[in-house]
């Protein structure tokens, strides 16, 4: 039982991370059609700039998540407009290989600067407890609950302010959106600059507690890919329900089947579920 | 159906002429195995272009079809299996899985397509790193026999531990996939590929059954990634998870879009060139794999048919001109 | 030749095709007209499979062909064009043929790799059928050219080529002169009419008011998805149902 709620709350903080980076991805995904498979390194990177500020500069965290989450948004301006808006008229496919092109990037960057090895941002609450035989670190609770507040805070910024609605009209109706005069390279760059945002935070939230490496970028990129798919493109409760549930199920799947095949669970359950239905299970139209 | 122009068949000949009389003035034996690798890569990269290049869908589980091939080989010749019955059934095996895996993936499209067949990448290469008593994981199989030798009668046999025998048995290959590829790509067949990747809903309506198009395209492809793999394999006498891993797809993808797409000369060229070149900018180290992604995004940009579209751009550019004049 | 029965199609809640019904008959030019939305094309791609319709059937010959792919339908000599011009603009126009010509043969891989004595016949006669069917289109000379050469009219005409070059019994025509001026039209019309008399049935969708009362045999109105007239050109021209549809539109464009 012990185990069993362990694994849980575990599957529940992993799940806050993916929950928080496919909501990034599927804002990208939904609204400008970009198929931004270098999501993930984005994340990576994340973790790094909050490396940079907590551990060389000598920063404080919450400045340095701050700081990640600008630099981070200034990154995704620039990979819109320098990789996806000049493929904007052409095949998909196109965007999709300048997108590996942009994750090599990103990813050997990182290395010649910070080298390819693993690194360890300082805890800033490293304290533990016990809760009904979980072990618990507020660090971790401060994964679970940063993720509650990240989400509710952009559900009403998408929802309630002006900007936000704009972002939707265009998910919308991306030509009728045109016609309305909305100037839909800012939007996308804005779109961009969210996306790019809240990996940062999810990155700088979950870097304390594990140890960050170029290589982490692809697998997290392509299992918040799956869950964007599974979710339906643009779909916020989607993203959000399918990172939570995928959390679970490899955390559950981890601690009592197998950990080495922990990760074959998300990709064989993207291939068994498009299989029945190509789709996606919410989705409608192919992309 | 489109017949080369004379300059064009000449320098083809003169590559020809040049591929052949190659170990006479390879500088190094390092360079030389460079080059015998390149010319592996370059039959998995015109399989992968048959598929991604020709057919427009994106397999992004090319590694994984070589990785079959590669451990095949290695299995079956450790097992006392000869070479030349275990690359044909190693690279079968890969198409076979190719045919079991293609029809659930191939109902999916565009990025779909590419995420599924990558997920399946991944599945094969974690698979392959932890299911220890079939595939050694981690550190994989070592002590792969090299291939047997082909007696020939009164004279003696066809050895293949030296370079330079490798370095022709592998040449021989490569040259029977471009035959074949010659074949798919300039006929009546290979044109139903490029009517899926070009309009598939006109392909659909002109009665051409697009799904088992894909699905040709995608199990020749698959097939001949494997025979690249098992070459690979039976050749540096060692396979690990890393044969599988997606980042090798990515290698892949970037010879094949720096290359140039959609023809037969790109992946070749790309296949060929571009492993060298990281031979040479090795000095760089992590810097190599960034400038290979800045130059895969700009060439994506600015050169979607690569270095071979490229050129032939420039080639039309210089005949029109000449007929201007004229 | 063909025939929609009670044909229906919903999409998420807007019926554009209700309980259509009508027949086609072999040697005739029938066409199918109403106002902008009216669900013409809907009917085109329930017919040949591009949709699957929500209810009804569609026979040609009495067999039953409904929820066949499009491919097989072509296969039972029912070939289409699309309302904006479709065509493989990455090839050149020859290859634009031979692409459609396809399935008459049985250039499979096997016979391709091996360059069998049936690939060679059959390439043969896929090349000839491809020329000459461009030859009847007046497209001979740009057999090499590539689509995005071409004129507009030229790549109306191939677009019609293309269905045509393995010899439907029955030819689906959307809008084949959608975008072209007045002289081109005519040609386009002349065209057609060459077609028909050469034993094609044809049904064509079409807005020119002048062009289809002067071709077509008999005439299908559709308003919201429904039937609201049928008859010959001169039936049609007087009848108070179409008249009140076409209120404010464009009868006589
Ligand atoms: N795939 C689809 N999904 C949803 N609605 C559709 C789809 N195709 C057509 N419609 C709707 O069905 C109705 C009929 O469309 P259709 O294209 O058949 O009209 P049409 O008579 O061909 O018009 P036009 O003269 O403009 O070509 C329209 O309201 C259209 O918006
Ligand atoms: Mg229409």
């Amino acid at each position: 039982m012990e185990l069993f709620l362990q694994q849980v709350f575990n599957g529940i903080m992993f799940g806050s991370t993916y929950a928080i980076v496919a909501l990034g991805l599927t804002l990208v995904m939904g609204i400008l059609h970009i198929p931004n498979f270098a999501h993930g390194h984005l994340y990576m990177l994340g973790g790094y700039i909050t490396y940079l500020f907590v551990a060389t500069l000598g920063l404080g965290y919450w400045p340095s998540l701050l700081i990640a989450i600008v630099v981070l948004g200034f990154v995704g301006i620039i990979m819109e407009a320098v990789v996806y808006r000049p493929l904007n008229e052409q095949p998909h496919i196109n965007a999709f290989i300048a997108a590996i092109g942009a994750l090599l990037v990103l990813e050997s960057a990182v290395e010649v600067i910070w080298g390819p090895q693993g690194m360890r941002v300082p805890n800033p609450y490293p304290h533990t407890f016990e809760f009904l035989g979980i072990i618990m670190s507020v660090q971790r609770l401060l994964v679970i609950f940063g993720a509650i507040l990240l989400i509710v805070l952009l559900h009403l910024f998408l929802k309630k302010t002006l900007t936000g609605t704009t972002i939707e009209a265009v998910a919308q109706n991306r030509e009728g959106a045109m016609l309305n005069g909305i100037n839909v390279n800012r939007v996308s760059s804005l779109t961009f600059f969210i996306s790019s945002g809240t990996a940062a935070v999810a990155a700088s939230f979950i870097a304390p507690i594990f140890v960050i490496s170029p290589a982490m970028g692809a697998i997290i990129g392509m299992k918040a890919f799956i869950i964007v798919l599974l979710g339906g493109m643009g779909s916020i409760p989607g993203a959000i329900i399918g990172g939570y549930f995928l959390g679970l199920i490899e955390s559950l799947g981890g601690g009592y089947v197998s950990a080495a095949y922990k990760d074959v669970i998300a990709f064989g359950a993207l291939i068994v579920i498009f299989s029945i239905k190509p789709t996606g299970l919410f989705g409608k139209k192919e992309g | 159906m489109i017949t080369k122009p004379l300059h064009t068949k000449l320098l083809y000949g003169f590559i020809l002429l040049a591929a052949l009389l190659l170990p006479l003035y390879v500088p190094d034996p390092y360079m030389f195995q460079v080059v015998i690798m390149s010319l592996i890569f370059a039959i998995a990269v015109l399989a992968m272009n048959l598929i991604i290049g020709f057919t427009g869908q994106a397999s992004l589980a090319h590694a994984a079809f070589f990785g079959f091939g590669a451990y095949g080989v290695a299995i079956m010749t450790k097992a006392g299996i000869s070479f030349w019955l275990a690359l044909p059934a190693a690279a079968s095996i890969s198409a076979l899985i190719g045919l079991i895996i293609g029809p659930p993936a191939l109902r999916t499209r565009g990025s779909y397509f590419a995420i599924v067949t990558l997920a399946f990448g991944v599945i094969v290469w974690i698979v392959a790193g932890n299911w220890v008593q079939v595939t050694g994981g981690h550190n994989g199989i070592f002590g792969i026999p090299r291939p047997t030798p082909i007696p020939i009668p009164f004279i003696g046999a066809i050895e293949f531990f030296d370079q330079p025998a490798q370095y022709y048995l592998v040449l021989v290959f490569l040259l029977l996939t471009l035959f074949i590829m010659h074949r798919i790509v300039y006929s009546i067949f290979g044109l139903t590929f490029m009517a899926v990747r070009n309009n598939e809903p006109l392909a659909d309506a002109v009665g051409i059954n697009t799904f088992t198009t894909k699905l040709i395209s995608f199990v020749i492809a698959n097939f001949f990634a494997g025979l690249a793999g098992g070459l690979y394999a039976a050749i540096i006498g060692a396979v690990s998870p890393s044969v599988a891993a997606h980042l090798l797809t990515f290698n892949f993808l970037i010879f094949l879009i720096l290359g140039g797409m959609a023809s037969l000369a790109g992946p070749v060229v790309g296949a060929f060139a571009i492993p060298i070149l990281m031979e040479l900018l090795q000095d760089l180290g992590h810097f190599r794999m960034l400038f290979f992604g800045v130059l895969l995004v700009a060439t994506i940009i600015y050169f979607p048919r690569g270095f071979v579209g490229a050129v032939r751009q420039l080639n039309d550019k210089i005949a029109a001109r000449r007929q201007a004049k004229s | 030749m063909l025939s929609v029965k009670y044909l229906t199609k919903n999409f998420d809640g807007l019926v554009a095709v209700k309980e259509l019904s009508f027949d086609i008959r072999e040697g005739e030019i029938l066409a199918i007209i109403g106002p902008n939305g009216a669900g013409k094309s809907t009917v085109f791609n329930l017919m040949t499979g591009t949709l699957a319709p929500t209810s009804g059937k569609v026979f040609i010959h009495e067999e039953n062909i409904t929820g066949l792919k499009p491919y097989q339908i072509v296969k039972k000599g029912v070939a289409r064009t699309f309302q904006t011009t479709s065509l493989f603009d990455q090839l050149r126009v020859i290859d634009n043929m031979l692409i459609a010509y396809k399935w008459r043969t049985r250039l499979g891989f096997w016979n391709t790799l091996f360059h069998t004595p049936a690939w060679k016949s059959q390439h043969d006669q896929a090349a000839r059928n491809a020329l000459e069917t461009l030859d009847f289109l007046g497209l001979a000379d740009k057999a090499l050219a590539f689509i995005p050469t071409l004129s507009q009219e030229e790549q109306k005409r191939l677009a019609i080529g293309i269905a045509l070059v393995c010899k439907p019994k029955l030819l689906l025509l959307d809008e084949p002169t959608g975008g072209l001026i007045q002289e081109e039209t005519e040609r386009i019309a002349l065209f057609i009419k060459k077609v028909r008399d050469q034993g094609t049935t044809v049904c064509i969708i079409e807005h020119k008011m002048q062009m289809i009362m002067g071709m077509a045999d008999r005439i299908v109105v559709l308003n919201y998805g429904q039937k609201i007239a049928e008859g010959t050109p001169d039936e049609i021209k007087t009848n108070q149902a179409v008249i009140e549809a076409y209120l404010g539109g464009d009868v006589h464009a």
